[in-house]
């Protein structure tokens, strides 16, 4: 395209059907404690 | 939904349900302000009339269809259907405890939300048979988790070392019956820090969080000790020690807040940098408006330059081919957190608990001491399941202010506590955080994208 550039192919809505079998870290254990970021955390759901 | 915004001489487009990020030109992001679905097959004359006095007829219909191709491969202006998940997946086991071993600690820091570390509920340390019961409960209330993480915690737990040894040992004594993993982390102070306890952290600790705020001056001024002198000479050579006899498998973060005492925080971040320490966390603090510290809704144009030098400075020192690792600047644009755990924040009160010395169980150590926020105690098995099921419940479309924003999958909804101290309930959204936050995410989301630009289409 010539006007935008699109930066990423994953669609967070393809992860929703499979989602949520809750292995991954709970956000505030990592390095946070008083500032809650969902979005840095890792998927940690086996192939 | 979309958000888009003008930093460091580039337009960033975002959607917010799919998570599509993509980088514009002028004209696109001028023609966004006039058009949004349904869409017409081709360029309303009225738009193209307006922006024509600005831009070339042919590049505004041309930018119209990319605009539509976009839309109907769902990745800008695409619809949020979340909201079922939300309703359906609230019940889930709890896989992640804060064990508040020591609610004593040997700093006096000024903007301590623990009360200098007893949370006003006096000095205390928990006995090993506590430390007992709250991991046997976690691995009760576990479900079909197998990772179980607990954060040794306080106060300062290296004040009750003995006891974090002994119950990690319980704990691995435990992980082949009860088919479970612990994930054990740490965070501490450093004045304590032996060798011994060094090695033990190491061998142990899947994480540590190794608590500074940056330069000598301004740890000093808030990290105080008993008698007011301060604690960034003792601290300094303990925490290289720990980070380098780490394993590199291991996690570990220097981790400080920032006030309004260091604004230019970005000095504080390249000033551990310099000190050896590639990965670093460096948050706001948050405090009573009324404290000399605190940080206000006026200091926030400062913080957002702030945090746009940050960007400029870690940019620089990435592209000369070194590593710095700045914990609210992670982001993975292909492979982050599902569309579920995305709904919800830390999980705090539903799969995330803390416990007191005594015993006593909250949602988090932010609630701890707080008795309307009391779920229940050890010690004579007491849990209030409907508390738990408001925590399951607080996802972002049950917060009004965050059902309507854009970066409600990013912050999920942000720290219940603060939401609770500081804007009275966990379903307000505490603006001045949302604020800050906001601008991290799009310094983050920026600088991610220009490390894929090359490979974008």
């Amino acid at each position: 395209m010539k006007h935008i550039k699109t930066i990423n192919k994953a669609n967070l809505k393809k992860t929703a059907a499979k989602g949520g079998c809750g292995k991954c870290q709970a956000s505030c254990q990592s390095a946070c404690k008083t500032s809650c970021t969902v979005a840095n955390q890792k998927c940690e759901r086996e192939a | 939904m979309i958000h888009k915004y003008k930093l460091s001489g580039y337009n960033v487009l975002l959607d917010t349900n799919s998570g599509g990020v993509h980088i514009v030109d002028d004209l696109t992001y001028d023609l966004l302000d006039n058009v949004q679905p349904p869409f017409e097959d081709t360029c309303p004359q009225k738009i193209i009339d307006k922006l024509g006095k600005i831009y070339n007829k042919d590049d505004i219909t041309e930018c119209y269809d990319e605009i539509v191709s976009l839309y109907n491969d769902k990745i800008l202006f695409s619809e949020d259907d979340y909201e079922k998940f939300a309703l359906t997946s609230v019940a889930s086991p709890i896989k992640a405890m804060c064990l508040h071993v020591s609610h004593d600690c040997n700093l006096r820091c000024k903007y301590c939300f623990a009360a200098t570390g007893d949370y006003h509920e006096g000095r205390m340390l928990m006995s090993l048979e506590t430390g007992k019961k709250a991991l046997d409960f976690l691995i009760e209330k576990s479900g079909d988790r197998k990772f179980l993480e607990v954060d040794f915690f306080g106060g300062e737990p290296t004040l009750n070392f003995d006891v974090v040894k002994q119950l990690v040992e319980y704990g691995r004594s435990r992980e082949a019956e009860a088919n479970k993993k612990f994930r054990f982390t740490i965070t501490t102070n450093g004045i304590l820090l032996t060798d011994d306890m060094i090695e033990f952290i190491n061998k142990e600790m899947n994480n540590v969080v190794l608590s500074i705020d940056g330069r000598k001056e301004v740890n000093d001024r808030v990290r105080v000790r008993a008698d007011g002198t301060g604690s960034y000479d003792r601290i300094l050579p303990n925490f290289k020690k720990v980070v380098e006899t780490r394993g590199k498998d291991k996690d570990w973060y220097v981790r400080g807040t920032y006030t309004k005492y260091n604004l230019d925080f970005s000095n504080d971040v390249m000033h551990l940098y310099e000190q050896g320490f590639d990965q670093i966390s460096v948050e706001p603090v948050m405090a009573d408006p009324s404290m000399p510290y605190a940080i206000t809704q006026a200091d926030l144009p400062r913080i957002f330059d702030e945090y746009e030098e940050l960007m400029k400075k870690i940019t620089e020192i990435r592209d000369s081919g070194k590593f710095i690792n700045f914990f609210h600047f992670m982001l993975d644009l292909d492979q982050g957190p599902c569309a579920i755990k995305r709904l919800r924040g830390c999980g705090c009160g539903n799969e995330y608990v803390a416990i007191a010395p005594n015993g006593d169980i909250y949602p988090c150590h932010q609630f701890v001491g707080n008795e309307e926020y009391k779920m229940g105690s050890l010690n004579d098995g007491s849990f209030n399941d409907d508390m738990k099921a408001e925590f399951a419940a607080a996802h972002v479309y049950s917060k009004p202010e965050c059902k309507k924003c854009w970066a409600k999958f990013y912050c999920s909804g942000g720290c219940n506590a603060n939401n609770y101290i500081y804007a009275g309930d966990i379903h307000n959204a505490y603006k001045l955080s949302c604020e800050i936050q906001k601008k991290r995410l799009e310094c983050a989301i920026l600088m991610k994208a220009l490390t894929m630009l090359d490979t974008a289409e």
